[in-house]
């Protein structure tokens, strides 16, 4: 038996105690989100009535599943106001990640063509603001753009307007805080496929005659596409059902699907609305949730 | 035509380059420099001065709660590195075994997961199994997010690894545990602490989970940050934003001092 055929098998118990944590505070608690979903609500503590106890037994289970409430999807797919939460969640993630692309590329791209010595550093200088804390970002985006913020005070110096700008509430600061926290996570996947790329293949399409126009869009853009999608899906996925930058930015007017399961928790206590409301964002997010392991799979399965 | 060499930086990537890290730093930046504003209008420049700072270390609320957060970073970055570190040894030494699809898929979707979820799916747990919701409730909670996050980057660790030296290693008579502790642990050590500290800004920074699983009268430093930044600026959360942002900035100088202890070995570096 080969030394690496010995390591496999402790290796593999060491699964045991992160496997178990996983199944019991990640996997588990699904379960309970689809159940409280199909309950109805009550003024109570927890505010729910419980739908089956399982200890009861399997007749208690079949009297109890005959009970079953679609009452809150329902509710969720009847009510314009929830609708158009899930489609504005869409909207707003997929114009930012559209944002992000276009002005991450650039930077992810400028970073790639440093000279070596200096490439670590830029890294270093990007991830950094990922480590600072998210909610003091946005609280420090708040300091700017208020009535007379920094960003009012700099427009009126130089004229650019004649009275000051309302930033704050609207759909653009919003914007500009999704891009501000996730250009991380769009910059660095996108960093490592274009710094992985063979320049012999640039000097390749320019020996062919490509401009270097055509250089980019037929080599350099096709080969960088695992790390579009990469820094696309780690972007997209997670502002969907974000919760914190629409509700300090955006306005109060219309609501993402994050702030509405926010709003039915915490404001209404409607735990099984809002459980609904989880599990709608999971089914919206089930497509871009596997094309994302199976990218996260394969690049970490090529480093085995 | 000429090509440009690979590491020429053209005027349009310098620029490019330059105005996106003014942009990431920017912000902090001026939020840094208000908060030793002497005038209690925040918008307003009236003078250096450290009159927030006195403020906030009179303000017991938010003291309670920036000890209750550092105690939850600590405990749930260390079961997180320590789980996370298991599950990374799993999956890059353990070949295939059984549930590795279900295993993996479970470690890499919390990164992504958006937060309302996670925190309202592990608070219904809690509930169910009639947990007493306050530091532990918390701690589990962002232990299950940061291990995560550790597994990643020392799973990446690990895969930059030779394996023939462990197998050096056993051939020359260690057992796998023996060769683990005295080859691959010295190897990815580095890497175990980028995650502790990564688990430990992560679970600092944490405020959507930490709502749902705290309970009354144990709120995390975000938790009452965000309750007063929805009531508008304050120039004492300027301050306590800063003492922050110095904590995490003492965590990063440790832990790229960390990685740059490992990277004498391999020029991998496990950013996230």
């Amino acid at each position: 038996m080969s030394a690496r055929r010995i390591f496999t098998r402790p290796a593999r118990l060491a699964a045991i105690a992160p496997y178990l944590w996983m199944l019991l505070f990640f996997l588990v608690p699904f379960g309970f989100v689809l159940k409280i979903s199909l309950s109805q609500t009550a003024i109570a503590q927890p505010p729910y009535v419980p739908v089956f106890d399982p200890m009861q037994g399997f007749e208690a289970i079949k009297a109890a599943a005959a009970e079953l409430s679609l009452e809150n999807f329902r509710l969720l797919v009847s009510d314009n106001l929830y609708v158009l939460s899930y489609l504005r969640s869409l909207a707003v993630a997929a114009l930012s990640t559209s944002i992000l692309l276009v002005i991450g590329y650039p930077i992810a791209y400028g970073m790639a063509r440093l000279p070596r010595q200096w490439q670590a550093t830029a890294m270093m200088l990007v991830i950094v603001p990922f480590w600072t804390s998210f909610l003091i970002r946005i609280y420090a985006w708040i300091n700017i753009l208020q009535h007379d913020g920094l960003l009012n005070k700099l427009l009126l110096a130089l004229h650019l307007v004649s009275a000051p700008v309302v930033w704050l509430s609207t759909d653009s600061a919003m914007y500009l805080g999704m891009v501000y926290s996730y250009i991380p996570f769009m910059i660095l996947p996108l960093y490592a496929t274009l710094a992985k790329m063979d320049p012999a293949l640039l000097e390749a399409a320019s020996d062919l005659g490509a401009s270097q126009r055509q250089t980019f869009w037929l080599v350099t853009f096709p080969l960088s596409l695992p790390g579009v999608a990469a820094g696309g899906l780690l972007c997209f996925i997670p502002i969907v059902g974000e919760f914190v930058i629409p509700d300090l930015l955006a306005g109060s007017n219309s609501l993402m699907i994050g702030q509405t399961l926010w709003l039915e928790f915490f404001t209404n206590k409607d735990w099984p609305v809002a459980s609904a409301a989880a599990v709608i964002l999971l089914l919206l997010l089930v497509v871009p949730l596997l094309f994302y392991d199976r990218l996260q799979r394969r690049e970490l399965e090529e480093l085995r | 035509m000429m090509v440009r060499g690979r590491n020429t930086l053209s005027p349009f990537n310098a620029v490019a380059l330059a105005l996106g890290l003014a942009f990431l730093y920017l912000p902090i930046v001026i939020l840094v420099i208000y908060s030793f504003n002497a005038s209690r209008l925040v918008t307003v420049w009236g003078g250096w001065s450290l009159r927030w700072y006195i403020e906030f270390f009179g303000d017991r609320a938010m003291l309670e709660a920036a000890l209750m957060s550092f105690r939850v970073a600590a405990t749930s970055a260390t079961i997180a590195t320590l789980l996370g570190t298991l599950a990374a040894v799993a999956l890059s030494r353990g070949e295939r075994f059984r549930g590795r699809t279900l295993f993996s898929g479970m470690l890499y979707a919390p990164l992504v997961m958006p937060e309302v979820i996670t925190g309202l799916a592990l608070l219904l747990l809690f509930v169910a199994i009639d947990a007493e919701r306050g530091f532990w409730t918390v701690t589990t909670a962002h232990t299950t997010l940061t291990m995560c996050f550790v597994a990643v980057v020392v799973q990446s660790r690990l895969g930059s690894i030779e394996r023939s030296l462990e197998e050096a290693a056993m051939d020359l008579g260690c057992g796998p545990a023996r060769a683990f502790v005295a080859v691959t642990l010295p190897l990815i050590l580095p890497a175990i602490a980028a995650g502790w500290m990564l688990a430990f800004t992560l679970s600092l920074d944490d405020l959507v989970i930490a709502s749902f699983t705290t309970g009354p009268g144990s709120a995390t430093l975000p938790i009452r940050i965000y309750s007063e930044v929805r009531l508008g600026v304050k120039p004492e959360i300027n301050a306590i934003c800063t003492l922050v942002i110095a904590l995490i900035a003492v965590v990063i100088v440790v832990a790229s001092l960390a990685s740059k202890l490992s990277s004498a070995r391999s020029e991998t570096v496990a950013p996230l």
